[in-house]
């Protein structure tokens, strides 16, 4: 029974790197940015909850009306200054720039908010569960955060494939160019793919600062877990990253349960894995020559 | 005489070091069909892309009455530029019916939808929801066309609309012009296939590197001297 624990943990976890790769999938699918400040963008989402939530026991649900969309303007700013100039100069211009951005984001939070963990209150929510057996044990909170994974997933595909908007933004990742050509505005598209890519960092942000502790420097990690969620599921396919991410999280509960101290290991043991066999990911994005 | 269409003057180019096109200048009226003829690397499509706006230039370009030098490509598909790119350049993540409601985005208003190019294009229909990757050269390059039309353009710009297509399949295409026509959309063609550009175009250009080296209608000249411009050949030459 152990085990079925141990899997459901697992998938719910996998719900939380889900939720990190979505943007980051979506950029590099889009775009074709590498962002490497995702981690640390994710951290500063927390960072705005805990500056402007009125006390540090207010409900940090409330800052999940106001934090993301915030990060969508922040996004949809950010990639019509920063970014698209970087991109015009080549992809490994805004590595760069994006590496500094991180560098900048985690010495600015250490300056405002101390080298010092915090993590955002959610009241009773944190401990409260279900037991559906024994040796079972499923949090509120984490099932939570698995449902919102899913649900913004869906969404965001939903709106690529179904909306105007959505289309300019398939198009516009197939041919920038081209795009150009029909009539759309690509700096406008894109920032509208960045504005998305923001807000649902902003989300995980939030979800790992109620699930876990978290400190300036907690981006790193965050962006290594985002990437090998990417990478297993498929560069640029939101399926992919949600299959991805449960996949990490899985590896990472069913390790811990054989060992408690091989658990992360395990989960990058299964991403090197994957990687030499699936170089092109699990569900790699379908797009046909 | 009415200001026509389109008026490019002194139109320069230059990729890095070189120069592409040399203070190149057309003029297309409205209801004409013209072509531009030249060799491979003559300038004929970054001509086109000049027009379309994807390469700054040097010189002036005005189009029914407007100056769209510093315009942006987008922007020129409002003012009624669209263009039929060389290989298609169709979004390979979209069906054939998306492909073809993308070129509505920035669009005049006009008779061209979605529904008439299915008319135009009878085969359409049946394969809207395919992936156009499932499709045939012949096939793109008519979906490639729908997309510029349900922008409901003034000037087509065609680039290269037979490359890599059977005879047949660019007979049928070719066929599809006189309609454009009747519905009021000029056309600028750059093509290769000089014997075929010729046929269907009021007036033509020839670029030879860069610069135009012969200009007028099909009538005025032999095709010999053509081939002599598009060449680049002198009188001894060919004797």
């Amino acid at each position: 029974m152990n085990w079925i624990n141990a899997i459901i943990q697992g998938l719910m976890l996998g719900g939380l790197f889900a939720l990190f790769a979505c943007g980051l999938s979506l950029l590099f699918g889009v775009l074709g940015i590498i962002n490497l400040a995702h981690g640390d963008l994710a951290v500063l989402g927390a960072y705005v909850a805990v500056a402007l939530l009125p006390s540090v026991h207010s409900n940090a649900l409330w800052a999940l009306l106001f934090v993301p969309p915030m990060f969508a303007i922040f996004g949809y700013g950010a990639q019509r200054t920063l970014l698209q100039r970087s991109m015009q100069s080549g992809p490994l211009t805004t590595l760069l720039v994006t590496f500094g951005l991180s560098v900048v984001l985690q010495n600015a939070l250490q300056e405002g908010f101390s080298a010092d963990s915090h993590s955002l209150s959610v009241g009773s929510l944190v401990t409260k569960a279900f037991h559906p057996a024994s040796s079972i044990s499923i949090s509120y909170l984490r099932l939570g955060i698995l449902v919102a994974a899913v649900i913004i997933l869906v969404t965001v595909q939903l709106f690529l494939a179904g909306t105007s908007t959505g289309r300019q933004i398939r198009a516009l990742s197939d041919d920038v160019e081209a795009a150009s050509i029909v009539g759309i505005n690509t700096r406008h598209v894109a920032g509208v793919a960045a504005a998305i890519a923001f807000a649902t960092v902003a989300v995980a942000g939030l979800a790992d600062g109620m699930y876990a502790q978290f400190a300036p420097t907690s981006g790193s990690q965050l962006l290594l877990f985002g990437f090998e969620a990417v990478i297993i599921g498929g560069l640029g396919s939101l399926w992919g990253t949600l299959l991805g991410g449960c996949v990490l999280g899985l590896a990472q509960t069913i390790g811990a349960q054989a060992d408690p101290t091989i658990g992360v290991l395990v989960a990058h043991l299964v991403f090197l894995a994957i990687l030499a066999v699936r170089p092109s990911g699990l569900m790699p994005a379908t797009v046909e020559a | 005489m009415s200001e026509p269409l389109l008026d490019a003057q002194d139109l320069t180019v230059r990729h890095g070091q070189l120069v592409a096109l040399h203070e190149v200048s057309l003029q297309v009226s409205a209801g004409e069909v013209f072509a531009v003829v030249g060799a491979n690397g003559a300038g004929k499509s970054t001509l086109l892309r000049t027009l379309a706006g994807l390469h700054p230039t040097h010189g002036r370009i005005r189009f029914a009455g407007e100056d769209i030098t510093r315009e942006s490509a987008h922007a020129r598909v409002r003012h009624g530029i669209a263009m039929v790119p060389e290989g298609r350049r169709l979004f390979r993540s979209l069906t054939l019916e998306e492909n073809i409601r993308i070129g509505q985005v920035n669009a005049r208003a006009g008779s061209w939808d979605v529904a008439a190019c299915y008319d135009l294009f009878g085969w359409m229909h049946a394969r809207r929801h395919e992936r156009v990757s499932h499709l045939s050269g012949g096939e793109q390059q008519q979906v490639a066309i729908a997309r510029a039309l349900v922008a409901n353009p003034r000037l087509l710009l065609l680039d290269e609309v037979s490359l890599g297509l059977a005879p047949v399949i660019v007979q049928q295409i070719y066929r599809v012009l006189p309609t454009l026509l009747e519905q009021g959309i000029s056309m600028l063609l750059v093509e290769q296939d000089v014997s075929q550009a010729l046929r269907v175009a009021n007036r033509f250009q020839c670029l030879l590197e860069g610069r135009t080296t012969l200009q007028g209608t099909p009538e005025q000249y032999t095709v010999h001297d053509v081939e002599a411009a598009y060449f680049g050949f002198t009188a001894e030459d060919a004797s």
